[in-house]
């Protein structure tokens, strides 16, 4: 028997050994069913495709039942996503199915954000499960998964070729959902037109680098109707849901003037292909692959943005401890430079205040210091005026003094001679 | 290809479609949100199928994969040596997992609590199981056995963490689990009850592990004496709230059934052995004694079948899936919570814990921007307010500087307009008095001339 992924991780740490009797634990796959079964089943299915090329009626066809909607009408100005949910049940297998239709895909005149809306839908399913998968408290057992499993894009039945229009969408989501092509409304196309055209889309999907869904062939039991059914990528449907008599049997169909064309009848188109790839053969590989292979790279991505890394500098492995640890460290330390950035520049600010105001301070005092010793000279010369003036008055006054007393003297001696005079006139 | 059969309900149901279950609150601490509280919210309506749609076939697919896949499980025995654990564990699984080539642990002396792991590969009927056994050598066999307990807990802790580190891997590849998912505890038979060390073992582990506790070599007590010996451990087990691992609650009737039958049985009472004995013409495991043959696999004899077939047949799936979604998610959010709040303790963060440590930290910014801004606005306040006051006071002194400025000038002019007064004054008493001194002179000059005419008379 083939070795498990299990006994290839276990390597040489483990030895094989024989039993010598039924020990019993070949029931484990069956518990492991009966638990899934008894959790329920969940799957997301998203319809890209231009207005009117039968998204929601193949959806109703495969899954035979009626969804909810209104056919939309053409003038949307953007495309938008609508989900609904629903709760299917076959046997004792509860499935919660969701459809995702594109609504207004294809019907503006400059359709280059087309894809966008798609993609952030895309991506924000993602972003819901790895938050929850994050959190320190988190209930993943119980989560509704609303990560797009199958992405179905429908072709126009133009008989041509692909419209740049879906190769640039199919290659922005073909790294991010497992697309599966499908030509819409293929009873437009006859048969031989049909082989050509199928060709011709897988041609220009392989030198455009479109990575499409493959159906798995690595399991024995189903590799050989994979394999097969790969081959006849992408799938010719016609969808139906009004019944029509063929023989005595109620049969879905179309029916036009010139015949009838039998949703179910191989020959007439691959819905029955469709059906057993997509629902009764590969669901749970679908679902498989959008988990390990589309999340995970969503994942990495967004944890390399982050700045995680696996390994420090010395290509030693992180902890995770370690690695919270190291970007809190490095968060709060990022927030105190923060503050003392805003310190310093707070510091700086008021250090050139203080010297614009202490430069104000020294030229009016400055200034001051001049009209002072203006002042001081005035006052000086002032003084000086004032010296000399009471230099005069000295000089003058010794002058009116010597004057006087030298009056003073020749009155006196004027007297005296007068009176000599006087006394010689006598005489 | 089979019609798809027709619900009978229309109603519109939420998203939660599973049956709580009550082993979800097992914790005490961090009582973890039922299945009910999962991310509902999200309506979906309940559909007829008018036909076949083949997704019945999903179980199938299930089924492959896992086959495919190969299954894995670690089990642990703990228990004194001597209680027959490493029989019990070949007669488990039918093989000589420990053999003379890879003898058991009891066969070699240990002086302190090792852990040991043997890894086997074994398969059946297609299926491939990849089985751990943990062995505890030495536990409860010193003299003083006070924590040891402890290498094992540090071993499940360190399974977790192994776990714990490769989920949280940027690059992250096929994880092995090689968490422990079961741990049988052997109780030795001295028919009385529990020992310190089962106690204290058990309240240790019972919110790390899935505990299963076993009465060892029950061949050695009477039905009587064994019931005794359960109803009083179950009783201990309740009196000192010990968890041990709980069937979980099934809709089936047939299975509750069975597992009420399990419970009444708790704990179980087993008997090991590795040799084949011939009894009544078949050849069954069995101990050969002289009065007659105690048979493994007899259910009147031991609980062993009710053992192997609840551990490997029908709860092997279960007792994973509690490792995975109780046992390990707490450790994991404790783990988490420590680093986010670098080991404080708050119990009032519980609300918190929903997020992230990257979402925890991403609101740690946002208040941190918030407080800045204060903090910037604050200062900028406090700068314009000194700059304000430093200005008034330079305006006020310089209105003084001119204020005194001014006096001084004018003081300086009214000096000048005296000066200039009293030279004014000196000039005009000097002009009157040298005027005066003129006519004086001009008088003395006329007197004295006169007076020389009159000499000159008088000489004649």
């Amino acid at each position: 028997m083939a070795s498990t992924e299990i006994a290839r991780q276990a390597g040489e740490g483990a030895r094989a050994v024989p039993l010598s009797g039924h020990v019993g634990f070949d029931s484990m796959p069956d518990q492991l069913v009966n638990k899934s079964v008894n959790h329920g089943f969940c799957f997301n299915i998203l319809c890209v495709g231009e207005t009117g090329l039968g998204k929601s009626t193949l959806m109703d066809t495969l899954f035979n039942t009626k969804f909810e909607g209104e056919p939309t009408q053409h003038n949307q100005p953007g495309v938008t996503l609508k989900s609904n949910t629903y709760e299917l049940q076959e046997s004792n297998v509860r499935l919660k199915l969701t459809v995702v239709n594109t609504v207004g895909f294809g019907d503006q005149i400059n359709k280059e954000d087309s894809y966008k809306s798609i993609v952030e839908f895309i991506d924000a399913q993602f972003e819901a499960y790895l938050q929850e998968e994050l959190k320190i408290k988190r209930t993943l057992h119980s989560y509704h998964d609303t990560r797009i499993h199958a992405c179905l894009y429908f072709i126009a039945p133009t008989g041509h070729s692909l419209k740049s229009l879906d190769l640039v969408t199919m290659k922005k989501l073909d790294s991010k959902v497992n697309i599966i092509p499908i030509i819409a409304k293929s009873d437009a196309i006859s048969k031989s037109e049909l082989a050509k055209f199928k060709i011709k889309i897988t041609s220009e999907l392989v030198s455009n680098g479109v990575q499409i869904y493959q159906f798995p062939t690595d399991d024995e039991s189903v590799a050989e109707i994979n394999s097969t059914m790969n081959s006849h990528l992408p799938f010719a449907v016609v969808g139906s849901t009004e019944e029509v008599k063929i023989g005595n049997k109620m049969v879905k169909a179309r029916q036009y003037p010139w015949g009838t064309v039998q949703v179910e009848n191989e020959n007439h188109c691959d819905f029955v292909k469709l059906r057993e790839m997509l629902i009764r053969v590969n669901m749970e590989d679908l679902r498989e692959q959008t988990h390990t292979r589309h999340y995970e790279l969503y994942r990495r991505c967004k944890l390399e943005e982050m700045g995680f890394k696996d390994t420090d500098p010395d290509s030693k492995p992180f902890s995770l401890q370690e690695t919270y640890e190291a970007k809190r460290n490095e968060f709060m330390g990022e927030l105190q430079k923060k503050e003392e950035e805003m310190r310093q520049m707070f510091v700086q600010r008021v250090k050139e205040k203080e010297a614009e105001l202490k430069e104000a301070e020294k030229e009016l005092h400055e200034k001051f210091d001049r009209l002072k010793k203006l002042h001081q000279d005035e006052k000086k010369k002032l003084e000086e005026k004032k010296k000399t003036l009471d230099d005069e008055l000295n000089t003058f006054k010794q002058k009116k003094t010597a004057a006087e007393l030298l009056q003073n003297q020749a009155q006196q001696a004027g007297g005296s001679t007068t009176l000599k005079r006087d006394k010689e006139r006598k005489n | 290809m089979p019609l798809g059969t027709t619900t009978t309900t229309t109603t519109i149901t939420t998203s939660q479609s599973c049956v709580p279950s009550l082993r979800e609150g097992m914790s005490s601490g961090e009582a973890l949100v039922s299945e009910a509280d999962g991310n509902g919210g999200i309506m979906a309506q309940q559909k007829n199928l008018e036909g076949y749609v083949g997704f019945a076939n999903l179980p199938n697919q299930v089924y492959r994969k896992s086959v495919k896949r190969g299954f894995e499980f670690t089990l642990m025995v703990v228990g004194e040596s001597g209680l027959g654990k490493s029989t019990l564990i070949n007669s488990l699984f039918l093989t000589d997992l420990y053999s003379p080539e890879y003898p058991g642990p009891s066969h070699r002396i240990k002086k302190t609590v090792q852990v040991e792991q043997s890894k086997v590969l074994i398969k059946e009927g297609g299926v491939q199981l990849l089985l751990t056994i943990v062995d505890t050598p030495g536990f409860g066999d010193a003299v003083d056995n006070s924590n040891c307990w402890q290498p094992v807990i540090d071993h499940i802790d360190s399974k977790f963490e192994d776990y714990l580190n490769a989920e949280s891997r940027v690059n992250r590849r096929q994880m092995p689990d090689s968490r422990v998912h079961c741990c049988l505890y052997f109780i030795a038979p001295s028919g009385h009850g529990l020992k310190p060390l089962d106690i204290e073992f058990m309240k240790r582990l019972h919110e790390k592990v899935n505990i299963i506790p076993l009465i060892a070599k029950a061949d050695t007590m009477t039905p009587e004496e064994c019931q005794q010996f359960k109803k009083q451990i179950m009783k201990e087990i309740q009196e000192h709230k010990i968890k041990i691992y709980e069937f979980p609650e099934t809709d089936d009737e047939e299975e509750m059934k069975l597992v009420r039958k399990i419970k009444d049985r708790l704990p179980l009472a087993v008997v090991g052995s590795n040799t084949i004995i011939e009894v009544n013409g078949k050849r069954v495991r069995g101990r050969q004694y002289p009065w007659g043959v105690a048979e493994v696999e007899n259910g009147e004899h031991c609980d062993f079948t009710i053992l192997r077939n609840m551990l490997i047949r029908t709860h092997m799936q279960d007792l994973k899936d509690v490792t995975n979604n109780v046992h390990y998610e707490n450790y994991r959010s404790r783990k988490l919570a420590a680093v986010t709040y670098n080991g404080v303790d708050n119990h009032k963060n519980k609300g918190q814990l929903t997020k992230s440590p990257l979402a925890q930290m991403e609101e740690e910014r946002r208040d941190h921007v918030a407080k800045m801004k204060k903090m910037e606005q604050e200062m900028e306040q406090v700068f314009e307010m000194k700059v304000k006051e430093k200005l008034q006071k330079l305006r006020d002194s310089e209105a003084e500087l001119q204020r005194r400025h001014e006096q001084m000038k004018k003081n300086l002019e009214a000096q000048h307009k005296e000066l200039e007064d009293k030279r004014r004054q000196h000039e005009d008493e000097k002009s009157s008095w040298e005027a005066q001194q003129r006519i004086l002179e001009q008088q003395k000059l006329d007197v004295s001339r006169t007076l020389e005419k009159n000499k000159k008379k008088k000489i004649f």
